[in-house]
Order: structure tokens, then C-alpha cells, then sequence
């Protein structure tokens, strides 16, 4: 009722106004009247009672005050009186909204994307539902076919499981083919998901009829358009998929984009016929770990229960199928980041982020609380005032708590606005070209409440700092002019401990992205193992172009020969899957003579590589003993294989490996031939770790990856091997890319790692140089007078300098100090998320300190400026 | 402990002045006071008004514009039901208080 009451009041002001006046006056009217009834004479009566009744204009305000206390009418006075006030100081206005617009921007684009990668759900009905089966060491996350179904037949507790993989195939339309990437999925994918075309049809789990049998496939919503101008007739039309002929079906629907967050198929065929179109069957290998499986819990079931369900089916597997099953144990993840492959390191790398940017945040809120306190202590005059002539302390702090509030929701709204922007760039930037990965994050509901709270946040805790100057006020004091400040200036006082912590943030924040940059550089030039500059790759899959693994060795051969023909090329080789490129595999090896072939009793798993003779030579992994493959290391031969020294170190010790043998999974002894030097395989920070390389002409495979190094340059190498391979086979589609381009996958992390690092860097810089500016300025301005006599008096500009930045230099120093020591402390936090970092790197600590004085340079410069510039004789003249 | 304060008092004085006499003017509340309590007590307008006007917004009073006797325009107050709880519980707190304060004078 009362909130009510208010509420209206709010509109009837002017009304309230006249009743309050109507009604003392009818008081004092009253009182007249029975003073006049008691004799007195009219002017006496009159006299009498306005001497009774006191100031009308105090007493009217203090009604309408109770009347108006916390009223709507009241703030909207505070707003206007506070928009007014910060008018009136646009450097002052400016400074705090730019440094809140700074601060809760970042926090925004960080929260977006950690809210799209971890918070946000996948587009399909009831996301909460999905889950994927991931094996229990973590990054280690596909299944087999064989697995699957039967984890999909024996479950109780999921209402539909599906399998999905990613590759990329040639897809032809009246044309040349493509490179375009797929989702090979079960049948019953798009079912279960409950997604449902917008054009066409779907394939359902009935068009299932065994390997080979469901020639569809489903376009995406961007392919639809790009290659068939969204043209509806093209559904029941054939396309080539690696020569062989697929049925358009359908379109799925346009917000659909599979069930990866960030990699996007261009569309979706039956897993069932991957073989046609891949060359080899992995359906019923139950060894072979190449798909994802995920799958809908039904209703009322939750993870717990599910993955207790899974573990005993799991079980069962393992004592039907010791070989291939051996130790399978599940786990439940949320789907969408390659399982927990991304998900794991993706999380704890936006956890530290977001830590960061709220530390950027609360650098922000301390550079505020400094000027806020700057602000009041100049108007120490106007409030001293305002107090003395009747204003209470709390009408006064809610004023100037308004006009914090006020100034934080307009950095808040412009940062939201900045943030915005940069989520669109974001949303809208492919970071590798090649593969069609997307980051889609799109600021929603629970963004801009964030940015809502962090803002009022920012905005009242740095507006409460002043409120403490306001309670302290001495009014006599404050009245006289000039004594008590310089007074107070000489003490260290709250805004300095502020300030020195907030460039403690900004230098610890600048080491951290220093040392980033730094571990960025160098795992750009750790030993790899190859060399990848001065090397041109042509990438194909020879299945799109119709052979099969067999096949392909002749065609592989004719492009190794055609390859070294080309003048300036100094070495040429074929590699099945590029080390640090995403892909290849691990094989089991075991002992000669051994009879168990559990993975559990193997030596070691291995990554393997298929190499033709002179891929070694042509990378630039040193041979340490032994020899290179040769065309004679071909089948009928000894099968034959190559190692490296971590290989050779854990199945030998310290005896030559060279002329030993091991066994592979299939029982097939190879020969150790020769011993190369370790490499990175999987990911750059991993452990030296053990790899073999066995020749193509035993194990072939069609995956080709012609890697050329030439003392050419790459435009002209490329356009040459172009020509070349096309005049091999014409249908053939490859990439073209030099093998530092294709690191950039790999690479791709601790890039986004060092970018972001930087960016948070560059803030805390900019927000320290605010910083110190803010308050150099401030204590020039306040102490010109001092200056100017200092000046008159003779003082050397040295002298001059020292006395005016003095101050501001000490924090700086020692803020910066204890900076540095936390980026040290903080160094293995920094080695978890960069490759390689370290901060006791003497170049690191050099830059931050170099990187700390530019700042504080640059922060002082003018505030020195002005401080020399004083002209004195002008300064004693006025006030 | 009972909770009180001058502002309290002058609050259960209007109050138990409209409790008594139904309806009351400002004036009259004044007068009522004054009169009521021999003229020790003497309630300022300063004070009074500001008092109404926030009982009003607590919702222990109401108010209505009417015709006084010599035919002149003045804002009447009278008692809410919630008033008059208001009533009985600062009438209790201040009998507290005057019982504490008289016992601590007494035992010196």
C-alpha cells in the first residue's frame, strides 16, 4: 500500500506540494483565529502565531521529506542532480567510464564464451538428456562400432543411443570434387536427437540394411546454399561421394549443426556405408576406437544411475571379448567438446581466463575508488557546505552513491556494447580455415545480467570509498581553504594503497601475458622432430579418387617420382597422418614370443606411421642408427620397421635396438631397421613419447600426405606441384599448404592462450597508466601553489619533479614490485595454460619491468609537464 | 530492553490523542497535548507535521480535507486499525521505559 502511495506520489508531486502548504497554513490560519477569540488584536494574533509556528519553509521541507523518504520522487532528484554533476566534470566522467567500459567488457567476453562453451547447450530438444560415453582416462573418448551397438543393445537406462565421426570426403556435383566435411552417424541420429528437416526428408534407423546399403545424404543449411543455391529440386538428385553415388535426401534445419559446439559437418551420410566411401571398415573391428557415441537418458534416470548401468554392460563386454575389451571402463561427459578431449583443458583454460578478467575488473573498481576519492576530496569544499547548511550525511552519501551507480551502468552499458561487437567478430571468425570449426558465442539472457551486476557491483563498492571522507567531514575545517590539504597530502592515505594495488594486478597481469608470449615462441621453436620450414604438403585422400589402401602405393609412387623431378626440390616423401596434425593412431606392440595379446600385457602403444623411403630425409628427423626404408621393403620382404629413441630406449635399455624384433597386435614380427630421433606426436607439451614408422609399401594406406621441401618459394612450389600432381590424376582433390600452415591446428591453443593472455595484459596496462596519470595529475593540481613558492624560491626542475611525483613514483615502484614476485609465485598456474612458461625467464622479468617503467613514464609525463610549466608569478596572483 | 526514543514519544502522544478524541486537525492535536498535560507539554509544529506525515506513509493514520466549526479548510486525521496496534505496542514499550527509568532513579 505504502510503496503504492509512493509510487503515486511520484506523479502528484506538484499536488503533495500545495496540499502540505494548504495544510500548515490552515494551522497557522487556525491559531489566529483562536488567538483573535482570545482577544488579541489582528496584527498581534498574526504576530503570535507565525512566532509560534517557526520557519514555514524549514518545517514544509521536513514534511515533504517524510513524505518523499526513499521515495521514487527522491531518487529521480538524485539521478538528475547526479547526471548534472557528471556533466559538469566530463575528464572525470570520461575516465570512469572508459576504465569501467574496459573492465566489464572484458568480464562480458569472457563470460560469453565460457557461457557458450560450458553453460550453453547444444541446439537440440532437451540438451540436458544428452550425454557421451568417454573412456576412463581422460581424452581418450571414442568407441568402436562393435562397442557401441552393443552398449546401445544391453543399456537399461538410455532411451536411444547414437554414433557420430567426423571426416572429410570429395563430394562432386556435375564438376570437380571438394574437399567437404562430414558427419558419418548412425541411422537413427536424427531421431533420437528430434531434430527435424526443413526440406526433404531424413534416413531413419530402418534404412538400415547392413554395410553399404543406405546411400543418402543430409546437406547442411550452408552447404544447401553455397554449392546448390538452396535450391528445393536438388532433393532426390545423386551426388559423388569419393566416385561413389549418394541420394540427396533432405536439408536439415538452418540452427542445426550437428552435435560438435564447434565444428560444423557440411553434411551428414550412414556410418553404415563408410567403407564405400573410406576405403576400409572399421564396423566391425571391435579394437578399432574411431567413433563418438552419445546417447538420451530417459526420462527420470540421471548420470549416476546411467553410468552404473554402462560399467556393468561394460563388464560384460570385457568377459566376451578379453582381447578387445580388455579393461574398458565408461564414463559419462556433456557432448560437444570432442568429448572431454577439449572440454577438459578448454574448461580450466576459461576458468583461468575468467579469473583473470575479474581480476581486470577488480583493477578497474580500484582505479575507480581512486578517482571517486580524488573527486570527493575536491569537493571536500562543496560537501562541507552542503553540511553546514543543514544537509544530512546520509542524503549526501546517497547522492554521491547515486552518481557512482550512475556512472557504472554507462560504463557498463558501453562495455556491454564493446563486448557485444567482439562476439560478433568472433562468432563470425573461422580460425582455421581448413577445418570448418566455428566458435559461436552470442551474448544472451545470463550475459547481460552479468554485465547488470558487475556493474552496480563496480559501481557502489568504489562509491563507498568516499562515503567514509563524508562521515569524517569537519565542517569548520573543510571551510577553510588550502591548510588542511596540503596537510593530509604529505600522510599516505587510502587512494595510494589503491593505487599500489592496482598496479601490482597490472604488473602481475603483465608478466602473466609477457610469459605467455615468450612460451608461444618457443614452442614455435622446440625440436619437433622434422623441420617444417621450407616444406610444401599436398594432402589427399587417394579413396576420393576411387582406390582402395592397395591401389593407391602405384599412384603415391608416380607423385614421389613426378615430385623430385621439380628443380630446387631437395627431398620428397609420403606420410599417411602429419605428426602434430590431429590425427594418426597408437598401436599396441608386444614382446617376441609373447602369446597374450591383451593391450594389457602389450610393451607400450606407440604412435605408428606408414612412410615411404626419403619421408625421414625429407622431414629432417635425424636417422641415429640403422638406415631408411627403401623401395625393396615391400611385401614378400621381412616386415620392417623404424623407431624412435624412446621407442628403442623402453623395449632395450641402453642395448642397440637396430636388428631386434617386436611383435604388432596382429601377431606380424617386424624388424627394427633404424632408429630415429624423438619428436612432438600428439601435442606439443606432451612427454617425449615412443613412435614407429613402418614402410608404405608394406602396410600402405591411401591417406597421402606428400611432403615436399624445396629452397623455393612457396607460392611458386606450390603452383608447380599443382600442376604436377594434377597431370597425375585429374580428379584427384588435395590441399595445397605449407607444413607450418598446418601446424596451426596444434598451434591454434596456445595462440587463443597467448591472444587472450595479451589482451588482459594490454588492459591492466592501460587501466595502470589511468592509474597513475589519474593521480600524478591530481597531485599537481592540488599542490600547484606549493610548487609556484617552490618555483619562486628557486627550486632546481629536479628537485621540482621529485617533489611533485615522488609519490606517485614510490607506489608505482612498489606496487610493480610486489607484481612481479606474484607472476612468480604464480608460475605453475601460467605453465598449466602455456606451453613452456616460465617466469623466472630473465627476458620476462626484463620486459615487465621495462613494461612497468613505460607505463609509469607515460603516466607521468604530462602531470610532469605541467608541474614544470608553472609559472609562479601568475599562480601567487590568483585566488 | 524497551525501544524509545523522542521521536517514539511524540508519535504515542498523537496517537493516543486520536485514539481519544476520534478526529483531529493538527491544531487540535497541539492543543489537545498541551492542554491534556496541564501545559507541561508543548508539541513544536515543526516537529508535529512531519511526524503526521510519516505516520501517514506508515499506514497508522489517515487523513481527510473537512470543514472545522468556523467553517475554515483543514486536513483531519483519525486512526487506522493498524494505528491502533501501533498504539498498544508503544504504549507498552514506553511503560517499560518509564518503569526502567524510574527504578534505576529510585535505587540510588
Amino acid at each position: 500500500m505504502s510503496v503504492l502511495r509512493r509510487f503515486t506520489n511520484l506523479f502528484r508531486r506538484s499536488a503533495i506540494d500545495r496540499d502540505i502548504a494548504d495544510e500548515l497554513q490552515s494551522h497557522i490560519d487556525l491559531r489566529i483565529e483562536s488567538n483573535l477569540a482570545s482577544g488579541m488584536s489582528p496584527a498581534e494574533a498574526r504576530r503570535e502565531a507565525l512566532l509560534r509556528f517557526g520557519n514555514p519553509a524549514i518545517t514544509k521541507e521536513r514534511v515533504t521529506a517524510s513524505d518523499a523518504t526513499l521515495s521514487f520522487a527522491g531518487m529521480t532528484r538524485d539521478i538528475r542532480y547526479a547526471a548534472r554533476q557528471i556533466r559538469s566534470s566530463p575528464g572525470f566522467a570520461i575516465t570512469a567510464i572508459l576504465t569501467l567500459a574496459l573492465g566489464i567488457g572484458a568480464n562480458v567476453i569472457v563470460f560469453g564464451v565460457l557461457n557458450a562453451m560450458i553453460l550453453h547447450p547444444l541446439s537440440i530438444h532437451e540438451p540436458e538428456r544428452l550425454m557421451e560415453l568417454a573412456n576412463e582416462r581422460p581424452g581418450d573418448d571414442n568407441q568402436s562400432y562393435p562397442d557401441f551397438l552393443d552398449y546401445r543393445s544391453r543399456n537399461s537406462t538410455f532411451s536411444d543411443m547414437a554414433a557420430y565421426r567426423m571426416g572429410a570426403v570429395g563430394l562432386s556435383s556435375a564438376g570437380s570434387a571438394q574437399i567437404t566435411w562430414e558427419f558419418e552417424v548412425s541411422t537413427n541420429y536424427f531421431d533420437m536427437l528430434g531434430i527435424q528437416p526443413q526440406v526433404g526428408r531424413f534416413f531413419h534407423a530402418n534404412d538400415d540394411h547392413g554395410p553399404n546399403s543406405a546411400p543418402y545424404i543430409v546437406l547442411s543449411d550452408t552447404l544447401w546454399h553455397n554449392r546448390f543455391d538452396a535450391d528445393p529440386r536438388i532433393i532426390g538428385t545423386t551426388v559423388d561421394l569419393n566416385k561413389h553415388p549418394y541420394t540427396i535426401l533432405g536439408v536439415a534445419p538452418k540452427d542445426f549443426h550437428g552435435t560438435e559446439l564447434f565444428f560444423w559437418p557440411e553434411f551428414w551420410m550412414p556410418m553404415i556405408n563408410e567403407e564405400q566411401v573410406e576405403g576400409y571398415n572399421f564396423l566391425t573391428r571391435r579394437g578399432n576406437h574411431g567413433i563418438f557415441v552419445i546417447g538420451m537418458l530417459k526420462p527420470g534416470v540421471n548420470e549416476r544411475q546411467a553410468q552404473d548401468n554402462l560399467v556393468v554392460v561394460a563388464h560384460q563386454m570385457t568377459r566376451e571379448n578379453p582381447t578387445t575389451d580388455d579393461k574398458l571402463v565408461v564414463r559419462l561427459v556433456k557432448p560437444g567438446l570432442l568429448g572431454d578431449t577439449l572440454g577438459g583443458p578448454a574448461k580450466m583454460f576459461l576458468a583461468a581466463l575468467m579469473g583473470l578478467a575479474l581480476l581486470v575488473l577488480v583493477a578497474a573498481c580500484v582505479n575507480l575508488a581512486g578517482v571517486f576519492a580524488a573527486r570527493s576530496a575536491d569537493r571536500s569544499r562543496e560537501l562541507a557546505i552542503r553540511l553546514s547548511i543543514g544537509s544530512s550525511r546520509w542524503r549526501i552519501l546517497r547522492q554521491l552513491l547515486t552518481e557512482a551507480v550512475l556512472v557504472s551502468l554507462m560504463g557498463g552499458l558501453l562495455g556491454t556494447l564493446l563486448a557485444i561487437v567482439m562476439l560478433r567478430v568472433l562468432t563470425h571468425w573461422q580460425p582455421i580455415s581448413e577445418y570448418p570449426i566455428h566458435v559461436t558465442v552470442v551474448a544472451d539472457a545470463n550475459t547481460y545480467i552479468l554485465a547488470l551486476l558487475l556493474s552496480f557491483a563496480a559501481g557502489i563498492l568504489p562509491g563507498l570509498l568516499p562515503a567514509r571522507q563524508v562521515w569524517r567531514t569537519e565542517v569548520t575545517d573543510a571551510m577553510k581553504s588550502g591548510s588542511a590539504s596540503a596537510r593530509v597530502l604529505r600522510r599516505f592515505t587510502v587512494r595510494d594503497i589503491l593505487l599500489g594495488i592496482q598496479i601490482a594486478l597490472c604488473a602481475l597481469l603483465v608478466t602473466a601475458s609477457l610469459v605467455a608470449v615468450r612460451g608461444l615462441g618457443r614452442s614455435l621453436h622446440a625440436p619437433f622432430g622434422f623441420v617444417p620450414q621450407g616444406v610444401m604438403i599436398a594432402q589427399t585422400d587417394l579413396h576420393m579418387a576411387g582406390y582402395s589402401d592397395e591401389s593407391a602405393l602405384p599412384v603415391q609412387r608416380r607423385m614421389i617420382d613426378a615430385a623430385s623431378q621439380i628443380p630446387g626440390v631437395t627431398g620428397v616423401g609420403v606420410v599417411n597422418s602429419l605428426p602434430l596434425s590431429g590425427g594418426g593412431s597408437n598401436w599396441s606392440v608386444y614382446k617376441e614370443g609373447t602369446a597374450d595379446f591383451r593391450p594389457s600385457n602389450s610393451i607400450m602403444s606407440p604412435r605408428a606411421y606408414q612412410v615411404s623411403p626419403g619421408y625421414l630425409v625429407a622431414a629432417h628427423t635425424s636417422i641415429i642408427s640403422g638406415r631408411d626404408f627403401n623401395w625393396d621393403d615391400g611385401p614378400g620382404k621381412p616386415q620392417v620397421a623404424i623407431v624412435n629413441s624412446t621407442f628403442a630406449h623402453k623395449m632395450c635399455g641402453d642395448r642397440p635396438a637396430v636388428g631386434l624384433h617386436f611383435l604388432g597386435g596382429d601377431k606380424t614380427r617386424y624388424e627394427i631397421v633404424g632408429v630415429v630421433e624423438n619428436g612432438k606426436y600428439e601435442m606439443l607439451t606432451e612427454d617425449s613419447s615412443p613412435a614407429m614408422f613402418f614402410p608404405t609399401a608394406q602396410s600402405p594406406d591411401a591417406f597421402t600426405n606428400l611432403i615436399v621441401r624445396s629452397n623455393l618459394p612457396s607460392a611458386e612450389i606450390a603452383s608447380t606441384l599443382n600442376r604436377t600432381l594434377t597431370s597425375i590424376d585429374y580428379n584427384l582433390p588435395f590441399n595445397l599448404r605449407s607444413w607450418n600452415d598446418r601446424l596451426s591446428l596444434v598451434l591454434f591453443p596456445a595462440r587463443i592462450a597467448t591472444a587472450a593472455l595479451g589482451v588482459m595484459g594490454l588492459l591492466a596496462a592501460m587501466l595502470a597508466v589511468t592509474g597513475i596519470f589519474g593521480m600524478a595529475a591530481y597531485t599537481v593540481s592540488r599542490r600547484l601553489r606549493e610548487l609556484g613558492i617552490r618555483i619562486a624560491l628557486g627550486a632546481l626542475r629536479g628537485q621540482l619533479v621529485r617533489a611533485a611525483l615522488a609519490r606517485p613514483f614510490l607506489v608505482l615502484v612498489s606496487g610493480s614490485l610486489a607484481g612481479l614476485i606474484l607472476g612468480v609465485l604464480a608460475s605453475r598456474l601460467l605453465a598449466a595454460l602455456v606451453y613452456e612458461a616460465s617466469p623466472r625467464d630473465p627476458l620476462v622479468l626484463l620486459g615487465a619491468v621495462t613494461a612497468m617503467v613505460l607505463i609509469g613514464l607515460v603516466a607521468t609525463w604530462i602531470p610532469a609537464r605541467r608541474a614544470l610549466s608553472i609559472n609562479p608569478a601568475q599562480l601567487l596572483r590568483q585566488d | 530492553m524497551a525501544k524509545n526514543d523522542l521521536q517514539g514519544t511524540l508519535d504515542l502522544l498523537v496517537l493516543k490523542t486520536l485514539d481519544q478524541n476520534g478526529v483531529l486537525h493538527g491544531y487540535g492535536i497541539v492543543l489537545h497535548i498541551q492542554s491534556a498535560s496541564n501545559d507541561l507539554l508543548r508539541v513544536e509544529e515543526g516537529s508535529l507535521y512531519p511526524a503526521l506525515h510519516r505516520m501517514e506513509q506508515s499506514g497508522w493514520i489517515s487523513s481527510e480535507w473537512s470543514m472545522t466549526e468556523t467553517n475554515r479548510r483543514a486536513k483531519y486525521y483519525k486512526l487506522t486499525p493498524q494505528g491502533r496496534r501501533q498504539l498498544e505496542a508503544a504504549q507498552e514499550s514506553f511503560d517499560q521505559l518509564v518503569r526502567g527509568v524510574r527504578a534505576v532513579l529510585r535505587f540510588a
